[in-house]
Order: C-alpha cells, then structure tokens, then sequence
C-alpha cells in the first residue's frame, strides 16, 4: 500500500490543479468556431434549445403565462433559425430570488441550452442572472423593470443580461407625472414590499413626485407575505396624502386594495399601482374594491405600437382563445425574435450541416441589437443591457370582473 | 431553590452571580432601554392621535383572536400528545376554502346578502365539519400508527401532512388568490362607547371570544373535559383509570380542527381572500402564540394569541417609529419574533405556562 502513496497523492494534485486552471482553459474551438466561453453545437436536424425561466405556479403565473405566449408565438411566426427547428424549455421561478436560483440552476446545468428568455420578477434576476451567464448563458428579460438591474454599477455577473421591458426610472416618471399633473395631487405615500421592483419603482415614483413640487408623506414597506395591512395603511393615513402608489403583487396588493376601504382617513384617498399587477388575477384577488384603482403599466393600446401588435393579438386570440393574461407578452416575443435574429448573426454550419453558436459572440452580437423593429417599438440595447423602446400608460379599472379584462377599455386607457 | 436563596447570607448574594446570569441582566436591562426609548420618541413626536392608537389596538385584537383561535389547536395537541402538529395552519386553510366555496354558493343564490346571520352560522357549521374532518383523517393517516414511535418521527410526518393539504387544495382548486364576497351587512362601523370598530372586526372579536369560553367551558367542566385533562396529565395513569386514551385523542384533534375552521372563516371575514399557502404564517404564528402563552395551556393560547396580535400590530410604530426606522412595517414579524425571545428569557415557560414546568414536559 505504502507504495501507492505517492502516485496517488501525486494523481490528486494534478487533477485539483487542473480543475482549478480549467475555467481558464483557452478559447474553445469547436468546428468552425471559436469562442472565449464556449460552444453549443446543434446536429443536423436537431432542434436549437432556449430556455425561459418566468413565474408559471403561484399567485403571480398571470405574468409568466403571459411571458410565456409571446414566446410561444414568435417561435411559430419564425419558424426556423438557419434552417433549424426552435424548442422551448419552460422553468417555473416562482417570482422571488429562492425560485429564481433554483430555474437558473437548472438551466444552467443544461447545456444544449443556448439562450434563456427570463425572468418575470427583478427579484429573480438579481440571483438568477449571474448564474446563468457564469454557465455563459445570456439571458434577455421581457418583464424585469428594477433599475438595479442595468445600473452602469451592476457589475460583471450581469454581463450576460439584457431586457426588453422598460427601466422603471421610466414608468415612476410618468406614474409620478400622471399623479401631479393629470390627478392634481399634491400629497402622496408609496409602499413597497421590499423586493427589487417594488422598492426601486417606489423611489423612482417618490423622486419624480418631488421635483414635480409634490410632497411625500410616507415610504412605507411592507413584507409580500402580510396580510394585516390596516395598521400600516392607518399609519400613513396619518400623513394625509391624496394618493397611494403600491407597486407590488398580486397578493399584497389585493390586501392593500380590499383594506384601505376600511381603514380610517383613507375614504377619499386614490390607490394607484404599477404592472406587477396589471392582471386580471388581481381583480380576483382585490374584488370589487379593485374599481377605481389605476395602474401604471406599458401602453399595449394597437394605435401606439402599431399593426404588428393588432396581428399578434388575433393570433394571440386564435392559439390561447383569450385577452393575454398581463402586459409583457409583446417584451417576451421582442426577445424571443432578438435572440433569432442574433444567432442567425452569429451560427456557423459545418460541411455535414451542424449549427455552431459561440456563447460570447452570440452576448456580443444581443448586446449590439440596434434599430431593431419589435412589437413594443424601436429596439436599441445600450452597454448594459437597457434594449426598451418604453411607452407607458396609465389605466384605470372600470369593472371588478376578470372575464371583462381587456386593457384599452377595461382597464381603460387614460393617460397620456 | 426559592428555599435555599432565602437561607443564603445576604452579604453574600453576589458570589452566586455567574458570568451568563450577569450578561442575561445586562440584556434584558439594554432591551427595557431601548423599548422605552424607542416609546419615548414616538409618543414625544405625537405624529398619531388617539383615534388612531385606538385603531391600531382594534387591529391588534381581531387579528390576535384568529391567532388564538388557532393556537388552541397546538396547544390542545401538545398538552396530551407532546407533539406539535405543523399540519394544524392548514387544516385553517381547508377551513377557509370550505368557506369560500360555501359563501360563493350562498352568494350566488342571493342567500348571503339577505339573510346574513343564518348564512355565517351554515358557512361556519360547514367550515367547521370539514376542517374537523381533516384534522382526523391526518390524525388518522399521519399521527396514530406512529404513536409509540420516537418524539420527531411524528413531527415529520406533520410536517408532510401539511405539504399534502397544500398541494392537495391547490391542485383542486389552483394556486390564484380568491376574493371572498362580502357581507353587506358587516360593512361599515359600530361605533361602541365613542370608538368606532369595524364590523367585520367585532363580529371576529366576538365570535372568537364565544368559541373560546364555550371550549374552556367543555374542558373544565364536563366529563369528557376532565378526561382530556387527566389524559394530558399522564396518559398511561389515565388508561388505568379506564378512560379510552384513542377516543380522548380523537376528540382533541376534532376540537382543535374545528376551531381551525372557524378561524378560517373569521380570517376570511377579515382579509377576504384565500389562497392554498395562507395556513403556513398563521399557523408559525399561532404556534408562536401557543408558546408565548404557554404550551399545553388553553387560556395561555387566548392570552398569547392576542399578545402577539396587538405586539403585531402597535409595537412596530411604537417602538421602531420613536427609534427613527423608516418604514416600520416591514419589521413587523421580526418584531413580533423579537418578543417572543424576550418573554422566553424573562420567563421560559410562558406566560401562563408555570404548570407545564411542574410537569413532565
């Protein structure tokens, strides 16, 4: 046995050296390609896998459900990429970062997987993203709206993450301008649950509301699992503001709604939320109380996007035989056609006809994505990943009845 | 050891000060200063009026009496099978969806709004039967063929009866979030004595109350009452005594799951939405509420479950307010865990739990 110690010992260190130097490997070559993080290589006749990564279970699966249509529709419209066939892999996410860590893993580990389409909630991305680009994974989000996340500070674990949902500087900007201009408000309290989104649009809202001459009266926080919001909305209506701003989710948000019916003070105060729950869920969580309540939420209206968006909603009704479920399907299709159009820049063939697609090309060539005609707009990605066209309305809810949804009308369109 | 304290010289009491005992002082004292520090500041500031301290205590006590109403049945099961049963927060939730499922159906036929009282007493006694009759098939399925099994071999299975119920309701019924209708007649306030209280909140606040006294009543003063206690005493003396342990098991679980149910309709009443995950913070609630009063202790389950309400409700603003944190709030659970630690240290048992020091425990 004696002898065999050395050579073991020996064996060990070469192999935990090599494990050690192996993410520094030189750049993969791999048929005609060569990339500095790797290469998926697709046979002929397989099909290219993406993967998406959005709230599909819980009390937030309106979003993700709706995340997941859009892709679902741009993959019929195009067909083929470089003559492949496109297959969908769908994880649930859960909409916090737990579910958020545990779908990127799992993609992550997956490697035919050459792009990810994800993910519904901020709070996921922060987690989840730099997981899936150390796999050298890039990831275009169709509904994350924290700044955070595209902050010139975000740092190189997000170097693989891109977005076709607006930058919520945008939305708490014209939230706030709806509010001083278009409602008259002076007074205002915000609330947050604490999540990236939540609090990231409370500030944006509450900055906005400022320099506009407004005054904040209270910047609450709440957890997205209370249920008890009376003594949190009895403390604000102790500020007296005119308008409640509530950027959080469906449960939360339902509590806040049905509750500030009763709580003292509150009788004439305007609720107003953002697109976290611009559903028809939400109206059946909140009741009829959700009346009256405006949401700030991207402007789906056909005449602002164009007659791309009136096509997709006829097929969109013809394939699901309903209204789509929340407000980011045409951001999800967006980035599902940016990452086609970005690996039909970047995929090699070789002589038998297999398909090559570099991982670092394939970011470089989203994160060049210009003048890029989507659904949603003009899409042009800056060096951080902000790729939106953002237009942003308010609406209003006129009924409390989910079957009624259909945001134009009900919610109707009421600002700008 | 009281005995041996007195008899010490008194000159010498500090010789028995350790080193742990000397710190526990210094943080219960560091603890007393920063609470009246923090109550200074907010009542100096004088940001609320009196209405709204009110208010704040009104929310306390509606959402404690659910509380407690839950916390019965940890502390009913602890009190005889020193197990805790994790699976009791949804057995609440099967009681509030029974109840939804009831409310929509009255509501739909216009019985809800029309006849309100007989509505809440046939959406109560359905809620009731079905939560009771959850509570004994888990008790059945889950707890009984483990009962002579080692102490966290049940606790386990608890932990795996509450799993199933969830998964089971929402595989039945999704994973959305309900709204629950509304009775007309709950809308609006009482106002009693010059303070206005919510409708919704006084009916919670006494029909909790009701069930509550109608089931210390029971255990205190009928047959069957004095069996549970003896059981719970000493199970093996009391099946001597030639009571039937099985069927005093049967019916602590079938009390337990009933005041469950009607928890869940009083928390419908008040939050009016159900959803198939609500059961898991109330019931870590309750359950904390049970040890705050004292486990195995029913009045210490009424005292701890409004303890916990109204240290839910007032203590965040009172004391974090005063201290200069933005949005209380959002520390409302840490505050409320925060106190359950300092009763534990100033009083390890509970509040009422001095009995269950005395016993086997």
């Amino acid at each position: 046995m004696k002898r065999l110690q050395i050579p073991v010992a020996l064996t060990i260190a070469v192999l935990l050296v090599a494990a050690f130097l192996a993410p520094l490997a030189p750049a993969a070559t791999v048929g005609p390609v060569t990339d500095p993080i790797g290469v998926v290589r697709i046979n002929r006749g397989q099909p290219i896998t993406i993967a998406s990564w959005l709230v599909i279970a819980g009390p937030d699966a309106s979003l993700g459900v709706d995340s997941n249509r859009g892709i679902e529709i741009a993959i019929a419209d195009k067909g083929r990429v470089l003559g492949f066939p496109i297959r969908l892999i769908k994880e649930d996410s859960g909409c916090n970062a737990e579910g958020g860590v545990a779908a990127a893993t799992k993609i992550a580990a997956n490697k035919a997987v050459v792009a990810a389409i994800g993910s519904s909630c901020s709070s996921e991305a922060v987690p989840g993203a730099p997981i899936l680009w150390k796999a050298g994974i890039v990831t275009v989000s169709p509904s994350n709206t924290a700044p955070k996340l595209t902050d010139p500070k975000r740092g190189p674990d997000y170097d693989g993450y891109l977005r076709t949902a607006h930058n919520d500087l945008v939305q708490g900007k014209v939230a706030a301008e709806f509010a001083r201009k278009s409602l008259k408000v002076s007074r205002a309290a915000t609330i947050h649950d604490g999540s990236p989104y939540a609090e990231g649009l409370a500030n944006a809202f509450a900055d906005n509301f400022k320099k506009l001459g407004g005054t904040i009266t209270a910047q609450e926080a709440i957890a997205p699992t209370d249920t008890d919001m009376r003594p949190v909305l009895t403390k604000i209506a102790a500020g007296k503001p005119e308008l409640l701003y509530f950027p959080i989710f469906i449960a939360a948000g339902g509590f806040v709604v049905r509750q500030a019916k009763e709580v003292a003070g509150f009788a004439n105060v305007k609720l107003m939320s953002a697109d976290g729950t611009f559903s028809p869920d939400f109206r059946k969580a909140a009741g009829d109380a959700v009346v009256g309540v405006y949401n700030s939420s991207p402007d789906l209206s056909p005449a602002v996007l164009g007659p791309g968006y009136a096509k997709f909603l006829e097929k969109h009704q013809k394939r699901y035989g309903e209204k789509p479920l929340s407000a980011f399907h045409p951001h999800a299709y967006d980035a599902a056609m940016m990452i086609f159009a970005a690996i039909e820049k970047v995929g090699k063939k070789d002589a038998a006809g297999n398909l090559y697609i570099g991982r670092k090309a394939l970011r470089d060539a989203l994160f060049a994505t210009k003048n890029f005609k989507g659904l949603t707009g003009t899409l042009t990605c800056n060096q951080f990943g902000d790729c939106a066209d953002p237009k942003i309305a308010v609406y209003v809810s006129v009924s409390a009845d989910p079957a009624k949804w259909n945001p134009g009308t009900d919610p109707k369109k009421i600002y700008p | 050891m009281g005995v041996n304290a007195m008899a010490l010289p008194r000159s010498r009491w500090w010789r028995r000060l350790s080193v742990i005992e000397l710190y526990l002082w210094a943080f219960r004292l560091a603890v007393v200063l920063v609470v009246v520090w923090g109550v200074v500041g907010t009542v100096r500031a004088a940001r609320y009026s009196g209405e709204v301290w009110l208010d704040f205590v009104v929310f306390g006590f509606s959402q404690g009496a659910i509380y407690a109403l839950i916390a019965l049945g940890y502390t009913m099961v602890y009190g005889i099978l020193r197990m805790i049963n994790f699976a009791h927060g949804d057995i609440f939730m099967v009681g509030a969806y029974t109840a939804y499922y009831a409310a929509r159906a009255l509501d739909q036929r216009g019985i809800f709004n029309s006849r309100p009282l007989l509505s809440l007493a046939l959406i109560l006694v359905v809620a009731m039967v079905v939560s009771m009759v959850t509570a004994l098939l888990v008790e059945r399925v889950a707890y009984r063929p483990l009962r002579r099994a080692p102490r966290l071999v049940p606790l386990i299975s608890a932990i795996g009866a509450s799993f199933f119920l969830e998964y089971a309701v929402r595989g039945l019924y999704g994973s959305g979030f309900q709204a629950y209708p509304e009775f007309n007649v709950f809308k609006g306030e009482w106002v009693l004595f010059g303070v206005g209280i919510l409708r919704t909140q006084a009916v919670v606040i006494v029909s909790a109350l009701i069930l509550m006294a109608a089931l210390y009543l029971f255990v205190m003063r009928t047959k069957t009452g004095t069996a549970m206690r003896s059981v719970a005493e000493d199970m093996e003396v009391a099946a001597l005594m030639g009571i039937n342990v099985d069927r005093i098991i049967v019916i602590t679980f079938a009390i337990g799951g009933a005041a469950a149910g009607a928890a869940g309709i009083l928390y419908a009443l008040v939050f009016k939405q159900v959803h198939f995950f609500m059961g898991f913070y109330p019931g870590i609630k309750a359950f904390t509420a049970a040890v705050l009063g004292g486990i195995g202790n029913i009045p210490g389950a009424l005292l701890g479950g409004v303890a916990l309400g109204l240290i839910e409700s007032v203590a965040p603003i009172l004391v974090l307010d005063g201290l200069g944190i933005v949005a209380p709030y959002q520390l409302k659970d840490v505050t409320a865990f925060i106190m359950l630690v300092m009763v534990l240290i100033f009083r390890p048992s509970g509040i009422l739990g001095e009995r269950l020091a005395t016993k086997k425990a």
